[in-house]
């Protein structure tokens, strides 16, 4: 009989998995992917749409024109997984067997989760841009905002793109000069790490490019309440911050069904994954890709198209019932857009933190340091999102494990 | 790493003053700790996080987060806070004699 993947999530992860199985096997397979909606976001580019500088339906396409003709798409929400008989219960109360599960739903904003967050104020003064409708409400308020204080807030981590907070603050700073109002705006930024950002070398650099912007840092601040009316935000030891217009990024769980699994996930709905093969922690036949995974590895988009190399060829082997392939290093890289047509690239895993250097690629992108060329290197990958990395082509030069060739390691 | 001395034995700690090897903690020790930690008197409620943050240990090889703790331990985030106003998952390792918790990337 042919053999079932099924793959739970045509997000990122999920369409680049599916595209990869499908080349392996050419037909030899039943591949079939769930997800709840058909459109399928560039989430890189929501950073963009509140200050004007793209349009947002420019991200939006199909889900299913991203998959290669002869995977099948189902458009459902999940249930719930049954790992005993292998089955997935849809929404639409189908029931699909498998002989591979892949997990590929990603990670799911919880603003619920936080006092007054979605009270009085939100979508008014208080905003997110981690999804479409937020960063678009938040693109009229910047719109219609001519001073006063805006506080981009990081509730929790874990966060996708850890960097994007950041890279809006960056933004922001831009934004308001271009309007010859950024004296007027007071800028803090509010994290509840001990610094900018999570990585000692990287997190050093970009606090004192906050400081060089008059962007105030806050440090070690866990949000207990957002208060829109009044305009504070309150933290669990008691100080507050107060604020005109609020950026703030919810705290993240997995995607609800896996809380319905028994078996499958950890208590914020994230699945138990080994780091170097995927392979969920639930059962054999049952992997990870991307956000969806409780790995100490970043949630971004380039992770995923790291770990889909590797995926594969242990979906390959576990079918064949050879040894799994545990070479997964944890390799991130991300372009930080830091204004003024500049950014930053950094490049890393779960042991080498990001150093400066250049990455070993016939362009030689300089690491750890502001270019006008990382700054094209952002702008140029939503071209690579769709026409290389979904279809599940290997970019050029950019493999799954990290390089060390170029970087001034200690 | 530098030795300290606890309740009389002689405990390997990071520079921060987290135990490198959990299984030379003591119960003894969580009150010593405590005090230095600003904490003046360990309640029931301190317990129930101290033993939870080890047994997650054990279990998982880190220490929760705030966030896990306050889905898992059974102690709400806000109380959390008042039990160990310098942060909950950092000292609550702290007293727990674990590692520092990986926290997040
Ligand atoms: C503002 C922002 C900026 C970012 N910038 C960058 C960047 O510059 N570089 C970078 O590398 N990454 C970036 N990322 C992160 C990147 O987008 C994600 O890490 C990546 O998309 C993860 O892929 P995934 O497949 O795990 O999840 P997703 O691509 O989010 O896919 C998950 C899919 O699962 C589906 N799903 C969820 N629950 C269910 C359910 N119950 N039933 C059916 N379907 C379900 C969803 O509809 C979705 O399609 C950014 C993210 C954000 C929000």
């Amino acid at each position: 009989m042919t053999k079932r993947i099924l793959i739970l999530g045509g997000g990122t992860g999920g369409t680049l998995t599916a595209n990869r199985l499908h080349k392996k096997y050419r037909g030899r397979i039943d591949i079939t992917v769930v997800d709840e909606n058909n459109d399928h976001v560039y989430q890189p580019g929501l950073l963009f749409v509140p200050f004007g500088l793209t349009q947002s339906e420019d991200l939006v396409r199909p889900r299913k024109r991203q998959l290669r003709r002869g995977v099948n798409f189902v458009e459902s929400g999940v249930e719930s997984v049954d790992i005993e008989s292998r089955a997935v219960t849809l929404a639409n109360g189908d029931v699909l067997g498998y002989d591979v599960l892949v997990i590929a739903t990603g990670a799911r904003l919880v603003p619920d989760e936080t006092e007054g967050l979605t009270g009085p104020g939100w979508n008014e003064k208080v905003f997110t841009f981690y999804d479409l409708e937020g960063a678009r409400s938040l693109e009229e308020a910047l719109d219609d905002f001519d001073g006063g204080r805006l506080v981009v807030n990081v509730v929790d981590m874990p966060i996708k793109c850890p960097v994007a907070p950041l890279e809006f603050c960056f933004l922001a700073d831009w934004y308001f000069h271009e309007r010859g109002i950024r004296d007027q705006v007071e800028l803090t930024y509010v994290t509840p790490l001990d610094g900018a950002f999570t990585k000692p070398r990287a997190s050093e650099l970009l606090g004192g490019m906050l400081d060089e912007r008059g962007i105030h840092v806050i440090t070690d601040f866990n949000t207990g309440e957002v208060d829109g009316a009044a305009g504070t935000i309150v933290g669990f030891d008691g100080r507050e911050v107060e604020f005109d217009l609020a950026v703030v990024v919810p705290v993240h769980s997995g995607a609800e069904y896996v809380g319905r699994s028994p078996g499958l996930g950890d208590a914020l709905d994230f699945v138990e994954t080994d780091p170097h093969t995927l392979q969920s922690q639930a059962a054999p036949e049952v992997f990870v890709i991307g956000d969806a995974a409780n790995l100490p590895a970043s949630k971004a988009g380039s992770v995923s198209h790291f770990e889909g190399e590797v995926l594969v060829e242990n979906i390959v082997r576990f079918l064949a019932g050879d040894e799994l392939d545990s070479s997964f290093d944890g390799h991130a890289n991300c372009f930080i857009e830091t204004g003024f047509d500049k950014a930053l690239l950094i490049d890393f895993n779960y042991e080498q933190e990001p150093v400066d250097g250049h990455y070993p690629t016939a362009v030689g992108l300089p690491l750890l340091k502001e270019s006008r060329l990382n700054h094209l290197g952002k702008l140029m990958f939503q071209w690579f999102y769709w026409h290389s990395l979904l279809p599940g082509r290997d970019i050029p030069g950019i493999g799954a494990a990290m390089p060390t060739a170029g970087k001034h390691l200690d | 790493m530098p030795t300290t001395t606890i309740a009389e034995v002689a405990v390997e700690v990071t520079d921060d003053g987290f135990f490198v090897d959990p299984d030379q903690w003591t119960e003894d020790m969580a009150p010593i700790l405590a005090a230095e930690a600003e904490i003046p008197e360990l309640t029931d409620r301190h317990w129930q996080v101290i033993r939870f943050m080890r047994d997650e240990y054990f279990a998982k090889g880190t220490g929760p987060t705030v966030r896990m703790l306050g889905k898992t331990s059974g102690v709400s985030v806000k109380e959390l806070y008042q039990l160990f106003p310098m942060g909950p998952a950092k000292t609550a390792a702290l007293l727990a004699g674990i590692p520092k918790p990986r926290g997040c990337i």
